[in-house]
């Protein structure tokens, strides 16, 4: 899987997303390598779920650009990157059939989707529920299929966001070792979340939004312990309000 | 009263021919109509559902006003373009079972386009981000959404059956109520009412029920059954 050419540098510039009159992003510009683990922090409504969206190509920019080597912006690409959402989206189908409908979208070889929808619940310790439909597992073992699903399609870069959000520790912990084994087998990661205990466990590198911009990015024990800007510093303290 | 409840069943029970030629016509024509009608209106309401363009609103609403399409008023609409001066009169299939079917077809594809759409568009809100990032976004969705909607959908050709199964001013119109040929339940018992026989029209709208009865219980048992097993 990772003797293609990688997709990665992904580069972000300039990019603004405006509604309403409104810039709801703006003027992101970014740089995520191979093998990077990038944390977006913020308070609610600072933008950090668009840009995931936007980066993703979910969403296009009002303005700017997003730039994937090695062609990660064709439709070739597109399938290299995959996102996970914050309330994990359960087709009307049993756990199994969620992976093989998604491997089915990505195209590939009708003989291999079984074994390959089985081998990714296997490998995050679902196949006991493969079976089971979908919607009515817990709140945990959905995001642990959700991530499973993506995983099976064996991207370059795995866009999260706020994963764990309404997740109790247990199903938390379960998940963080899903980031750990993913990256393990070479996957970048770029998530967002509100835990900063997460973001230090997790991430390589941080960047704190505010308002829509990014007001500070860096590796994240400089970016925690001693962040530079005054509204970073606010929102680590718990004082800044969108 | 009691004889006519009584000469109906025996009509049922004694599988008199002129009886169940009524019930099997009636039955080729109206399931015809509906897989007709699911051929063309499931792919289409999703598609309604998924698509943006200009005047999908007026659309929506179009769709909607039809399925309370009066039926005689469709049966004339039928009649007027298959009369031998009508647009459509060249297929000479006037007073025939395939201008019953055209008619009914008309009643239920509203329906069935405008609860697909409904149900399929609330489906779209919440699989969009997921499909769309899959690369299924617009066309390319539907077939996931009717999929996953199957059951909600069997609700919609149940109701079409209804519809169709329940129709007379549309039939009776296009086809004539030839005894024989295009004589359905409904224009039957319409007819023999009409004439004081009542065993006939009873024993047809026993027949009838029971019918609609059954569908929808196989229906349902289906949908357990596949939900059980097929997830």
């Amino acid at each position: 899987m990772r003797d293609r050419p990688s997709i990665l540098p992904l580069r972000a510039e300039g990019l603004v997303f405006e509604t309403g009159g409104k810039r709801l992003v703006d003027g992101i510009d970014l740089v995520v390598g191979r093998g990077e683990r990038l944390a977006l922090v913020g308070p609610n409504g600072a933008g950090k779920t668009l840009t995931l969206r936007l980066l993703h190509g979910l969403v296009a920019p009002t303005e700017g650009r997003v730039e994937w080597a090695a062609g990660g912006g064709s439709t070739a690409g597109r399938k290299r990157h995959a996102m996970v959402f914050q309330k994990p989206v359960m087709l009307r189908r049993s756990a199994l059939a969620n992976v093989k409908h998604t491997l089915v979208a990505a195209g590939y070889p009708g003989p291999e989707i079984a074994d390959r929808a089985m081998a990714a619940l296997s490998r995050f310790g679902l196949d006991s529920v493969a079976a089971r439909q979908a919607r009515v597992l817990s709140g945990g073992e959905q995001q642990r299929l959700a991530i499973a699903r993506a995983a099976g399609l064996e991207p370059d870069v795995l866009f999260l966001d706020e994963p764990t959000a309404a997740l109790d520790p247990g199903a938390t912990r379960q998940i963080e070792a899903m980031f750990d084994e993913l990256h393990g087998a070479g996957v970048t990661l770029i998530f967002s979340t509100h835990d900063l205990g997460q973001a230090r466990r997790l991430a390589t590198r941080a960047a704190v939004f505010s308002k829509g911009r990014i007001i500070e990015m860096g590796p994240v024990p400089d970016i925690l312990e001693s962040p530079q800007s005054a509204e970073a510093r606010a929102f680590l303290n718990g004082e800044l309000l969108w | 009263m009691d004889g006519a409840f009584a000469q109906a069943f025996f009509l049922i029970v004694g599988f008199d021919s002129e009886f169940l030629g009524i019930v099997g016509l009636s039955l080729r024509i109206t399931l015809t109509a509906i897989a007709v009608s699911a051929l063309i209106g499931l792919p289409l309401g999703a598609l309604l559902a998924v698509c943006r363009f200009p005047g999908r609103g007026a659309a929506v609403v179009a769709v909607n006003a039809l399925m309370g399409l009066p039926p005689v008023v469709a049966g004339l609409v039928v009649y007027l373009a298959l009369s031998r001066s009508g647009p459509a009169g060249f297929l000479g299939i006037l007073f025939t079972p395939a201008a019953m079917i055209v008619a009914q077809t008309i009643l239920v594809l509203p329906i069935v386009i405008a609860l697909t759409r409904q149900i399929t568009e609330d489906l779209w809100g919440e699989y969009r981000d997921h499909l769309t990032s899959l690369g299924l976004s617009g066309p390319r969705a539907i077939g996931t959404l009717l999929y996953d909607a199957r059951f909600a959908l069997s609700i919609t050709l149940l109701a079409g059956f209804g519809r169709a199964a329940a129709e007379v001013g549309a039939v009776m119109i296009v086809g004539g109520n030839i005894a024989g040929y295009t004589r359905t339940m409904t224009t039957a018992i319409a007819l023999e009412t009409s004439k004081g026989d009542l065993a006939l029209a009873l024993g047809l709208g026993i027949v009838l029920l029971a019918l609609t009865l059954t569908i929808n219980v196989v229906v349902f048992g289906a949908s357990r059954v596949w939900r059980h097993n097929v997830g």
